[in-house]
């Protein structure tokens, strides 16, 4: 009999660390799960244990394996998709992280990139790494760390102190550790450090010194899809093919590798990225430009990247905070127990107002209330925010991803696309067929897709879109007339957040 | 936390049920439909009375004997699962069923007369199709409203006192016959749909049982009849199998959120 071949992805999130394994049609034939603990030291501070984290990869992968009654050597390959951004530094002799891992959501950076923007240099920062200074980029991370953990920067400069993202943390300690760990990071990863130049795809001396980074301590830079070393723990002998931050995981997994190809990721915030193909899109309307992916020797694929802040968690704080519903799903049948919204809007401008609109100091409003509105009109509300806030980053893409990219659909996947009423929603306001693959795991399909690459696993991208199968289709079907009303609407709505913050 | 108390569930089971009738059941008929021996059902339905959740029907009328849920009882209120809940929950393991048959799959649940479909995955193949969320089946002419009827046994009194209606030259006519349909139904576990409701159409379902054994869902297959049936009308052997595994998996679910 012919040994069945998997690949696993290890999807190291900002709650729990996962292993799936797929199989060669895409489809996933396990998953294991645990999750690991959020510390909050100080009011915006946001960090994780990377040793925990490493436990967890050390469990979840086996007990994958176990799940499909699979051992390693089921194992053609192993990827990695994983938080962005999110900081560690360690010890390369002890294996031991010098101090917990900041985590993307942290905010403790604010003051040092201000800093930054203040003495001219968001100009010089933006034109090497493509993106202006703030405070979600793991670079300024690692110089607080490097300023507040006693011992780090002399033993960086010593190179005995390594700094990774979690995937470089992860392949470091599965290809050996203290005993030999390849100290690498990949593209996209790197891509969101605010050290990296985004044209020649390496750590650019100028932005090292101007964060005052030693060099000593810097992962080496690698494609996507490649392999990275062999596996000497958890799995020996199986090689690590990919690596690849989430979103760009997801933009992988959806198989989006023709220019103006594009996905949104629905969770508690949403990401939108677009394939801009070899060209690096600048963007006047503050998109990011970014890395899409880099498949081995080819060339860097950039994207564009829309991040909207709240939309899944609009329904948990809908859900947990006004306690209107129990379960989220609940909101689509509130939602569909009245007919339309009633005349009320909801802006979530919880921490002001992102790309496109820049207004950090706007907060939230609702708008249009009379005795008129019930609570089934303020769930629809909640679930329109998001469909218009997708509205506002597609604009802003057609605008900015350059000639002929403008969206034609949008493959979406997430918790979020459960939601039928939402998804309807979506394509009505956006005006473009809205997708759902059968896979709705994009990002680990994605960091398994490039493993897979790497090792020939699958042969090509053509292999790989050919896995890609519609499983839900939502055609805009709103009255061009009515969709320009509600437009107006919501706009008017997103007007009355401006300035509520007071300066003080 | 200690597990669940199966004879409580399955009074539950059998006061919803009660409730959901739309007349008064006789005692074969609660204990086939929830697959409970009849000396079960007769010891839960005796209990339930003498607690006065229960009424018997004394009145020599075309009722008598049968059992109703009383008044007291009706404070437990109707209602399954937030279908939408069910949905979410149903995604991957329907995404999953639609992969391994190559079908579509709709996932539908009860209302007063009809069924209504909350959840369509395409079929793997790239062809155009259009989701049926919010569309309507027929209780006795497809394949959801039949698996339902069987297990539910929602709108089932309805339906006796109507004429059914006809949808294609295969859909089914007469009580009588519903009624054998029904009991296969039982005894297979699965219900089928053969070009009754459009007539190139084919599907096979099966009920997604909450606690105690009451169907609050049903899960199906869909596609060409050709695609499901032999030209014997046998259904395909390989169908049953994976969609009972399907509605089973779901049916655990459901009875963890409910």
């Amino acid at each position: 009999m012919v040994r069945e071949l998997v690949v696993a992805a290890i999807d190291q999130g900002t709650t729990s660390t996962r292993c799936l394994l797929f199989n060669h049609a895409g489809r996933m034939v396990a998953v294991s799960q645990l999750e690991h603990r959020q510390h909050y030291p100080r009011p915006g501070w946001v960090e994780h244990d990377a040793s925990e984290i490493w436990r967890n990869v050390e469990k979840v992968v086996p007990a994958a394996l176990r799940e499909a009654g699979l051992t390693s050597d089921n194992l053609a390959a192993l990827g990695i998709a994983n938080q962005r951004e999110t900081t560690v530094i360690w010890n390369r002799l002890t294996g031991r992280p010098l101090a917990r891992a900041i985590t993307w959501q942290d905010t403790r950076t604010e003051g040092l990139v201000e800093e930054l923007a203040s003495t001219g240099k968001a100009d010089l920062i933006r034109d090497i790494c493509g993106m202006p200074p703030t405070t979600y980029f793991a670079g300024p991370r690692l110089r607080w760390l490097l300023d507040h953990v006693p011992g780090a920067r002399e033993g960086a400069e010593k190179g005995d102190v390594l700094f990774g993202t979690m995937e470089s943390w992860l392949i470091w300690q599965l290809t050996g550790g203290p005993a030999g760990g390849s100290h690498v990071t990949d593209v996209t990863n790197a891509s969101r450090t605010m050290l990296m130049d985004i044209r020649d795809l390496r750590w650019d001396e100028r932005l090292l010194k101007t964060l005052d980074i030693p060099e000593a301590m810097l992962p080496e830079i690698r494609p996507n899809a490649t392999v990275y070393g062999n596996c000497r723990t958890v799995v020996p002998g199986v090689p690590i093919g990919g690596a690849l931050g989430d979103q760009h995981a997801a933009l992988f997994g959806q198989t989006c590798f023709k220019p103006g190809e594009a996905k949104c990721t629905y969770g508690t915030g949403a990401f939108l990225l677009m394939n801009t193909g070899g060209r690096l899109a600048t963007s006047p309307h503050g998109l990011i430009p970014t890395i899409g992916y880099v498949v081995g020797d080819g060339p860097p694929v950039y994207a564009l990247e829309g991040s909207i802040a709240v939309t899944g968690s609009l329904v948990q704080w809908f859900r947990d905070s006004l306690e209107l519903i129990d379960t989220a799903p609940q909101i689509e049948s509130l939602a569909t127990s009245v007919s339309d919204n009633g005349g009320c809007y909801i802006v979530p401008a919880f921490s002001g107002l992102y790309a496109p609109r820049w207004h950090p100091d706007a907060r939230g409003v609702v708008v249009g209330l009379t005795s008129y509105v019930t609570k089934g009109h303020l769930a629809r509300a909640v679930l329109e925010a998001t469909g218009w806030q997708t509205r506002e980053v597609v604009d802003a893409m057609n605008a900015d991803a350059g000639p002929g990219l403008a969206l034609t659909r949008l493959k979406v996947d997430g918790g979020m696309t459960a939601n039928h009423l939402l998804m309807q929603f979506v394509a009505d306001v956006i005006e473009v067929p809205v997708e759902r693959p059968f896979v709705m795991e994009a990002v680990s399909l994605g960091a398994a897709y490039a493993a897979g690459l790497a090792v020939g696993y699958w042969a090509d991208l053509a292999v790989l879109r050919s896995n890609w199968h519609r499983a839900g289709l939502w055609e805009p079907a709103m009255d061009p007339k009515h969709r320009a009303v509600e437009h107006d609407n919501w706009n008017r709505a997103v007007e009355r957040t401006y300035d509520w913050v007071r300066p003080t | 936390m200690p597990g669940r108390i199966q004879s409580i569930e399955r009074a539950v089971a059998i006061l919803r049920l009660l409730d959901a009738a739309d007349q008064p059941l006789e005692l074969h008929e609660i204990a086939d439909t929830l697959g409970l021996a009849r000396t079960t059902t007769h010891g839960i339905v005796t209990t339930l009375r003498e607690l006065g959740l229960v009424g018997q029907i004394h009145d020599h009328g075309p009722f008598h004997g049968r059992y109703e849920v009383a008044e007291a009882a009706r404070l437990f209120g109707r209602g399954g699962p937030d279908p939408h809940e069910l949905r979410s929950l149903a995604m991957n393991w329907a995404d999953s069923l639609a992969h391994q048959t190559g079908l579509a799959v709709t996932l539908g649940v009860p209302t007063r007369a009809d069924v209504l479909v909350v959840h369509h995955v395409f079929r793997p193949d790239g062809s155009a199709q259009q989701l049926a969320v919010g569309e309507r089946r027929p209780l006795h002419a497809s394949a959801l409203g039949k698996a339902l009827l069987a297990f539910a046994s929602s709108g089932v009194r309805r339906l006796q006192g109507t004429e059914l209606t006809v949808y294609t030259k295969r859909t089914i006519r007469s009580h009588q016959a519903l009624t054998d349909v029904l009991a296969a139904v039982r005894q297979e576990g699965v219900a089928t749909e053969d070009g009754e409701f459009q007539p190139d159409r084919g599907s096979v379902a099966a009920p997604v049982q909450g606690p105690g054994g009451l169907a609050v869902a049903a899960v199906a297959t869909v596609g060409r009849r050709d695609e499901l049936f032999t030209r014997r009308g046998e259904l395909r052997a390989d169908l049953a199998g994976p969609l009972k595994q399907t509605a089973r998996a779901l049916s655990r679910e459901v009875r963890r959120l409910w």
